[in-house]
């Protein structure tokens, strides 16, 4: 009972986390624990380090101090470099990440998106390729697009078919990036549709967001960055309703409607 | 001595036939150049030292020299160390190369350029950077400078006359051999040229269909 306990709050883990860019420090001793199935927001200011937490996570900004482990394994350990790489390649298929510019490859298709990397890493057979995208693509929604390039789509579908590019990959961990910052303002919802369809299937994620009112609903912890530390963290009945910290009711003033 | 076109159809074959040696040259030595340059490209940005090295070599001979002295050591040069390559082969080296170093330049440019987004979402799909550049960035970056080694390959075209001084029975060689037939050197070298225009209209038909045909993907 107890190990299953741990081992639950074990699933994502970041141990003292620190980055600095240069002398610029980014990221100043961050802990987090995820537990499997967890939804967490990042929510601070432009320029806390929420992006850059989200990149240390699967490496793409190797922090300058500390760890993060991902189910039992630690994603940034020490190894030769040739190892390190074969190692960080593999802990990367399992997690999937979401980007506020999308960053579909424009060359391929909606499925070649969605099957280029599980073809190449999983060696699916063409068969297989396929129907995983059909999967996919109906998943977030654009099965009937599934043959356009992603210049004949618009920023929702862009970024659901970069949400299925990342599912194909049948991450532990999915890290979304102000997934909905660059889309125009009628085009949000049907990002957080599938959102929140994640959600309910449980999978684990990691949501750095704008959007108060989609993580007050999706999300069950709420963490506040501002200046490289988290400032305060909580259920989001608490961090928007009675949050402690002056920092944090600042901030809060500023994006809510009826702030506390 | 007016002009008199009427002696043409008596040479037809040959220009004819160096027509279809124009277009071999220029097709297969194309080919090397547009892939060639994609490797030269690859290597220039991302080859250790030890492989660069040679290439930027390669790469200095090729664009501070001229072509007709290029094709002369290809050709003539090397036999001397015991490679004795065919006068065709010889020229589809020397404009492949030449071509080669031209179409790398874009392409390294255009590497340089592809959003770094590009390489970072395939890199979080778990993908190598050698791989993400294979299937990602450097389609990408080709597709980018279509238009330009388009015409780079009009060039190619045009330099391919140069490869009639190692003896390739070219278009322009055959014009030559026709001329030296009859005296007439105006209507075989007007002749040649209308065959280079067409030759080039058909190389612009297929550099637009292949614009097309990327046009959605970029
Ligand atoms: N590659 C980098 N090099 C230097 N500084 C960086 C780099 N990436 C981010 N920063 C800096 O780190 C700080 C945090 O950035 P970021 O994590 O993007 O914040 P947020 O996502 O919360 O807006 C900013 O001051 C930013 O300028
Ligand atoms: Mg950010």
């Amino acid at each position: 009972m107890s190990t299953d306990q741990t081992h639950l709050t074990d699933f994502v883990q970041i141990r003292h986390a620190q980055k600095a860019f240069g002398q610029l420090e980014v990221l100043k001793d961050i802990s987090l624990n995820v537990a499997r199935g967890q939804i967490v927001a990042i929510i601070g200011p432009s320029g806390s380090g929420k992006s850059t937490l989200l990149r240390a996570i699967n490496d793409l900004d190797p922090l300058t101090g500390g760890e993060i482990w991902l189910d039992g394994t630690q994603v940034n350990k020490s190894l030769p470099h040739r190892q390190y790489e074969k190692h960080i390649n593999q802990m990367r298929q399992e997690i999937g990440m979401v980007f506020q510019h999308f960053n579909l490859f424009p060359h391929m298709t909606a499925r070649e998106n969605v099957t280029m990397a599980p073809k190449m890493l999983k060696g699916l057979s063409n068969e297989a390729a396929d129907a995983l995208a059909e999967e996919q693509l109906q998943k977030v929604g654009m099965l009937e697009r599934i043959d356009y390039y992603p210049s004949q789509l618009s920023g929702g579908q862009k970024q659901r078919v970069a949400i299925a590019r990342a599912l194909a990959m049948k991450p532990k961990l999915m890290l979304f990036d102000e997934a909905t910052s660059a889309l125009d303002p009628e085009l949000v919802d049907e990002v957080n549709q599938v959102m929140k369809k994640l959600a309910e299937e449980q999978m684990t994620m990691i949501i750095v967001t704008h959007e108060m009112d989609f993580a007050a609903a999706v999300c069950d912890r709420v963490l506040f960055m501002d200046q490289g530390v988290v400032v305060e963290e909580g259920p989001p009945e608490v961090i928007f309703k009675r949050p402690e910290k002056e920092r944090t009711r600042a901030f809060l003033r500023k994006h809510l409607e009826n702030a506390p | 001595m007016g002009l008199d076109f009427t002696i043409i159809p008596g040479y037809l074959d040959i220009i004819l036939l160096g027509c279809l040696w124009t277009i071999a040259i220029t097709a297969a030595a194309a080919l090397l150049s547009f892939f060639g340059g994609i490797l030269f490209a690859v290597m220039a940005l991302y080859a250790p030292a030890v492989i660069r090295w040679p290439f930027k070599v390669i790469e200095f001979v090729f664009m501070g020299t001229p072509l007709l002295l290029q094709l002369f050591l290809i050709y003539f040069g090397l036999v001397q160390i015991g490679i004795d390559l065919p006068a065709f082969v010889a020229g589809v080296i020397g404009l492949g190369l030449h071509f080669a170093v031209y179409n790398s330049e874009l392409i390294q440019t255009a590497i340089l350029s592809v959003d770094k987004g590009q390489m970072e979402a395939a890199r979080t799909l778990g993908l190598s950077r050698g791989q993400a550049l294979r299937k990602v960035v450097v389609p990408q970056a080709v597709r980018a400078v279509i238009p330009p080694i388009g015409n780079n390959m009009i060039a190619l075209l045009k330099d391919s006359a140069l490869v009639s001084v190692i003896g390739v029975s070219e278009l322009t060689l055959s014009a030559q051999r026709a001329i030296g037939a009859t005296y007439r050197p105006f209507e075989f070298y007007l002749l040649a040229a209308a065959f280079y225009y067409v030759i080039n209209l058909g190389m612009e038909w297929v550099q637009r269909r292949i614009e097309r045909r990327i046009s959605l993907s970029r």
